[in-house]
């Protein structure tokens, strides 16, 4: 029976409350009656709290981040001791959240690994080595350019490279994959590269160029991860990176994919789409609200990833972002850049409707949010009609 | 009958004018630069020519017949000499010439194409005009590279700008009139791929040939004390281009060599294109004769004073005040207190009626000298009259239903109260007036909250609503009892502050009264139902005094701030300590649970009455805070000091273990890391450990404890600092590491690893610091300043952008939210409909409702 009761008022009320409202009477006794008087006091409740139609939701959104903003530290969070490990945290973040920027300042990883391997630490070292990214200069001892023979001469460290496990020819071989113009010889533990030039004499500058973009070669792991942290949270070995390349990750098969995360929400968006994508600017942003320990309700958070992510691609809070394809040219204009605004409406002939707020206090009209939202509709009398 | 219409802007269209259009609509044509006349009237065909409205009192518009004030004004126009590009439109102009023939002047794609890129174009503009313009720039682009034409085969050449006004083809400029003729040549149908719609904009318009010259009252002259005429920036500019296009004509007429022509036209290109805008990039900014830039159209436009933003954007209001705010524990939450002088100016007009026509003839009487009296009377006939001792007999004679009185503000009238920043709705609220002595606005201290005000000096701004709509609005929606939740999190935001904390703390703690001093403290608050006093027996505990506030059948159990059970059963506070997490701002249980069940009116109400009674308490009580508050027993000073001796041991120890090698560090760090963190947790450690000593040893008595334990002010931090060590001074979260080589300062050894000289301050603020530790913490200090610095503006900016970008959304009648074009963000706002300053913290508590259903 009481299921029943529960079951039937499931329309009437938010999912969310129905669930806590089974959990909180499968914790404690109570007889038919009392539910259905609780039942009918929460519907009361929540039609009270109904928001009411007409609600200028997003301003009030815009007030709940912004006013708790000037309380936000601008300090970014040294986590770990890790040089490379910073997280940028507090109000930077959350500009760069907000921005939609296409590179996060400090992208960074969480990966969870699958049944044994969270567990066991034996493997740990191999699946970081599987991870972390291996660049040439990390294996070399010694580089330099002969200038006689207009060369570079690599020493490799050798005592490295089996601790890592890389050999000369995975070395080679990713050399060669990535230099086309250069010959390369390894001639008893000298690696030597001989550059091919294509049009002109072989000079200095070049070589030396070569030998800087050399030093950066990938040699093994993932492209982007650089540093490697594992922590242990909750009998759970977590790793954690300096970098991110969520797909790459996700193709390591010791990786828990269903777990894993990135900061990044580009390449979220990119893997696995664009509810992922809403979903992870609302971790993101609650992650910085949390840390700096302020209480802003999950709805305006909800409401402002929803926003960004409304058009299927992730749009920032920006003149060229949801602003800027503002469809009232006075409203963009009020925002920022106005003469280009105009400039760009005057060639087409773009009609302003008058449909938002701004551009209406600028003619002194009433806004269409709230209380101006309503219109009294009547019968008007004819012209020249006596009133009866 | 009398009608009413409403006008209402439906639409606004934007485009372009045409040379024709700029003749059309001017009055006149201006033909001299000079302005006035030896009599100092303006002179017919000059740049102040009445013809193009008045500034001056006493002249009449040739054009309208308007007087000042009344004549809006009237655009002319000047016909240049040779035609000039206009800045703003450099970037179209250089794509046009770029994506057209510059034989025939036909778009640089053949048929199939043209079909082609119709077809893609439709399609976007069918999505939205941002997309197009997006498509014609993408076509712009394949455009540019064409070589050759393909409908007469002549040979392209790439167009560049150079800047700031010419255009280069083929290493040679193109001269202007080049460029007009063609883009006269280009036909309608291809301007539709080079982004111009031909009814409202064509490319020959984006060269001036005529100049419209804007209304005299947009430029003001003013007259200096000395009585010279001083011009407006706009007005000498325009004169530079007229006497310029007026040499160019005169030379070109004259058949002066091209050399000379070149060079006025280059002149005159110059002069308008800084009339349009003094701030392009490699062009000198045209100066007054002091050297400052004038300000011409663009910069009346742009940027946070311009048009925009300053007029448009942002209104200026009548009916309002602003003057210093105080506090003012006695009045109500939802009331401000206005002085007399502010009362007597500010007006509210009050229709005349049967009802009150005697009371408002009294007001009338009173004159605008007297409060409360009225200023202004409108008569039926809509004349407004102003009252003064002459007047006024005669108006309250023709005083009649229908008038209406501008009359002096009296306790209870509606106003708006707001302090900036406005950064939320909760700064900007609606109070009733109560007129009392003094010069300052009064509000009660309980709602600095929401405002963020303090009385060292902030100033607040009042607004008198004036029709009906608007004071109904405020009232209902505004008023101080309907913001007491938080959109932000839907929690309290008002509650008792301060001295109320401490008071009732101390009152429901360990404070006891005779039956007779009870009563009289609760009726000098305001509590006179006898009945609650009932069971005072002859000894009154402070909770039964703080519980004859409370509603009779109110249950509550909650936590006190350390942690304590705070039980209220059937009104009487059972068992512990009010203080700030019951009855404080943002936590607040207890006014969360008033506010649940007895709704906003009480909940204010109860909240006022809770703030004096601790007020009260504490002033018969009496409650300072003095420096002898931080002074520490001798015992404790030794156990301090020997604290942190074995803290600054310990360290000296772990330093030495990690030199020797010995120190084993934690996963992923390095040694001197893992150090560091030991040494940094070891001295935090001692720092907490010494402020607990202190609020072990301290006795009841001392003020500054009772203020850290209510949750009144300060912590117990403070008290530490204060008294015992201020402790490790924190940059970014480490040790002060930065100076020197291997060192902070020079006075220490390179290397030292020790707390002193990595900023350790052992001694208190009492005791004073050391010059070593004083600039340590000075470091600290610093970096904190500059960290608000900074904020302030970012933060600042972050809000603005997003206050433009969703001001518009709302939700719609069918609960979805949407935004101005209809499109649909969310379905169901925040998944549940939930507005969250009516919930309870972001939810609906079901364990509650059923405590309460069960419990009864």
């Amino acid at each position: 029976m009481a299921e029943d009761l529960i079951k039937e008022c499931e329309n009437r009320l938010p999912g969310k409350l129905v669930e806590n409202l089974k959990k909180a009477i499968a914790k404690r006794p109570i007889n038919q009656k009392q539910l259905k008087e609780v039942i009918k006091r929460l519907e009361e409740k929540y039609s009270y709290a109904k928001i009411n139609p007409g609600e200028a939701i997003g301003i009030i959104t815009a007030e709940s981040f912004g006013e708790p903003g000037t309380q936000m530290t601008l300090r970014t969070f040294h986590f770990a001791g890790v040089a490379e490990a910073n997280i940028t945290l507090g109000l930077p973040r959350l500009i760069e959240i907000f921005d939609a920027r296409k590179k996060a300042s400090t992208p960074s990883m969480e990966i969870h690994l699958k049944e044994p391997y969270n567990k066991d630490e034996t493997h740990l070292e191999k699946i970081i080595s599987l991870i972390k990214e291996i660049k040439l200069k990390e294996v070399i001892s010694k580089i330099s350019i002969n200038i006689m023979k207009l060369n570079i001469e690599i020493e490799l460290n050798k005592k490295r490279m089996r601790e890592i496990g890389v050999t000369d020819l995975t070395i080679i071989k990713s050399l060669k994959t990535e230099l086309k113009s250069a010959e390369v010889n390894l001639k008893d533990d000298l690696l030597i590269i001989k550059p091919k030039p294509k049009e002109e004499e072989l000079t200095l500058p070049t070589v030396y160029a070569l030998k800087e973009k050399i030093k950066d070669i990938h040699i093994k792991g993932i492209e982007g991860i650089t540093e490697i942290l594992p922590i242990k949270k909750e009998n759970e070995v977590i790793l954690l990176t300096a970098g991110s390349n969520l797909k790459k990750v996700l193709e390591i098969k010791e990786v828990d994919g269903t777990t894993s995360t990135t900061n990044d929400i580009f390449e979220v968006a990119s893997v696995l789409g664009i509810e992922a994508a809403r979903q992870s600017i609302m971790n993101e942003a609650g992650k910085v609200i949390k840390d700096q320990a302020l209480d802003i309700d999950i709805r305006h958070i909800m409401f402002i990833a929803d926003l960004i992510t409304n058009s299927g691609i992730i749009k920032g809070v920006t003149r060229s972002g949801i602003t800027g394809e503002k469809e009232s040219v006075l409203a963009r204009a009020s925002f920022e850049t106005p003469i280009p605004q105009l400039v760009k409406a005057s060639l087409i002939g773009e009609v302003d409707h008058l449909n938002s707020v701004v551009e209406n206090v600028m003619v002194n009209q009433t806004v269409p949010l709230g209380t101006g939202l309503p219109n009294l509709v009547t019968k008007m009398k004819k012209e020249g009609e006596e009133p009866k | 009958m009398v009608q009413y219409y409403e006008k209402k802007i439906g639409k606004i269209v934007f485009g372009m004018l045409s040379s024709k259009m700029v003749k059309k609509m001017a009055s006149a044509k201006i033909v001299t630069p000079e302005l006035y006349d030896k009599e100092g009237y303006p002179v017919d065909g000059g740049l102040m020519d009445i013809r193009l409205g008045v500034i001056d009192p006493g002249l009449r518009c040739k054009t309208c017949g308007g007087k000042l004030k009344e004549c809006i004004g009237h655009f002319g126009y000047i016909e240049l000499a040779r035609p000039i590009v206009h800045i703003n439109y450099m970037d179209v102009t250089v794509k046009v010439l770029q994506s057209t023939c510059r034989e025939c002047s036909r778009i640089l794609a053949d048929d199939k194409q043209i079909q082609k890129y119709k077809a893609r174009l439709e399609k976007l503009e069918g999505e939205s005009l941002e997309h197009y313009r997006i498509g014609v720039k993408a076509i712009a682009n394949i455009l540019k590279n064409v070589k050759k034409c393909p409908h007469c085969k002549a040979k392209q050449y790439t167009v560049k700008i150079e800047k700031p006004t010419n255009f280069i083809e083929d290493n040679k400029r193109i001269n202007t009139i080049e460029i007009l003729t063609r883009f006269e040549k280009i036909t309608e149908e291809d301007m539709y791929f080079l982004g111009f719609k031909p009814e409202y904009a064509r490319p020959e318009w984006c060269i001036l040939t005529v100049l419209p010259i804007p209304p005299v009252t947009i430029r003001p002259s003013i007259t200096l004390e000395s009585g010279e005429r001083a011009e407006d920036d706009l007005t000498h500019k325009l004169g530079d281009i007229v006497r310029i296009n007026q040499r160019l004509f005169e030379n070109i007429n004259a058949g002066a060599p091209e050399i000379i022509v070149e060079d006025l036209w280059d002149l005159l290109q110059y002069h308008i294109t800084t009339f349009f805008n003094n701030e392009v990039s490699q062009m000198p900014p045209a100066r007054h004769r002091s050297g400052q830039p004038l300000k011409t159209l663009s910069e009346r436009i742009k940027s946070k004073e311009g048009r925009f933003r300053h007029n448009l954007a942002g209104k200026r209001v009548n009916f309002a005040a602003r003057t210093v705010i105080s506090p003012d524990p006695k009045i109500e939450i939802n009331e401000v207190g206005i002085p007399k002088e502010v009362a007597m100016e500010l007006t509210i007009p009050e229709r005349v009626t049967e009802w009150n026509i005697k009371k408002l003839k009294e007001y009338v009487s009173n004159g605008p000298t007297k409060y409360p009296g009225a200023n202004y009377v409108r008569m039926g006939d809509g004349k407004k009259k102003k009252i003064s001792k002459e007047t006024h007999e005669q108006i309250i004679e023709e005083l009649s239903p229908g008038c209406v009185v501008e009359r002096h503000l009296i306790d209870g009238d509606i106003s708006i109260f707001n302090r900036q920043p406005t950064l939320h709705r909760m700064s900007i609220m609606c109070h009733k007036i109560r007129v009392l002595p003094g010069k300052s606005f009064r509000l009660n201290p309980t709602i600095c909250a929401p405002y963020n005000a303090d009385f060292d000096g902030d100033e607040m701004n009042l607004h008198i609503p004036q029709t009906e709509e608007a004071k109904s609005e405020a009232d209902i929606l505004m008023n101080v009892p309907t913001q007491i939740i938080s959109p932000k999190h839907g929690l309290n935001i008002m509650g008792c502050i301060e001295d109320s904390v401490s008071g009732n703390y101390l009152l429901t703690k360990v404070m006891e009264f005779p039956k007779e001093e009870a009563i009289s403290l609760l009726v000098s608050i305001g509590i006179d139902e006898w009945e609650k006093f009932k069971n005072f027996k002859k000894t009154v505990t402070g909770k039964e005094i703080f519980s004859a506030l409370l509603p009779k059948d109110f249950d509550f159990v909650g936590k006190s701030k350390n942690g304590e059970k705070v039980v209220i059963k059937d009104g009487q506070l059972v068992s512990g300590v009010i203080d700030v997490s019951t009855i404080g701002e943002g936590g607040g249980s207890l006014l969360r649970d008033i506010y649940r069940l007895y709704g906003a009116d009480k909940t204010v109400s109860l909240l006022g009455k809770i703030f004096t009674l601790g007020i009260a308490v504490l002033t018969k009580r009496g409650f300072t805070t003095t420096t002898s508050d931080s002074d520490l027993s001798e015992d404790l000073t030794k156990e301090v000091k020997i604290s942190i001796n074995e803290a600054e041991e310990e360290v000296e120890k772990l330093i030495a273990k990690c030199r020797k090698g010995q120190l084993s560090s934690y996963p992923g760090k390095t040694i001197e890391e893992t150090l560091e963190l030991m040494i940094l947790q070891k001295l935090n450690e001692t720092r907490n450990k010494v402020g607990s000593m202190i609020a072990h040893s301290s006795n009841e008595v001392n003020s500054t404890l009772i203020m850290a334990r209510s949750g009144a002010k300060g912590n117990i931090l403070n008290l530490a600092q204060t008294a015992a060590l201020v402790g490790q001074q924190a940059l970014r979260g480490k040790r002060i590491d930065k100076g020197y080589k291997d060192r902070t300062l020079p006075l220490f050894k390179e290397g030292d690893m020790g707390p002193a000289a990595r900023g350790f301050v052992r001694h208190s603020y009492k005791k004073g610091l050391n010059p070593i530790e004083f600039f340590f913490h000075a470091m600290t200090g610093r970096d904190s300043l500059m960290d608000t610095a900074l904020r302030t503006p970012k933060s600042g900016y972050l809000y603005r952008r997003l206050a433009n970008a969703l001001q518009d959304l709302k939700i719609e009648y069918d609960f979805t939210t949407r935004d101005a074009n209809q499109s649909i963000i969310q379905f169901r706002y925040g998944d549940d409909n939930i507005d969250v300053s009516k919930s309870e913290h972001g939810t609906i508590d079901v364990n509650k409702i059923i405590d309460e259903v069960v419990g009864e």
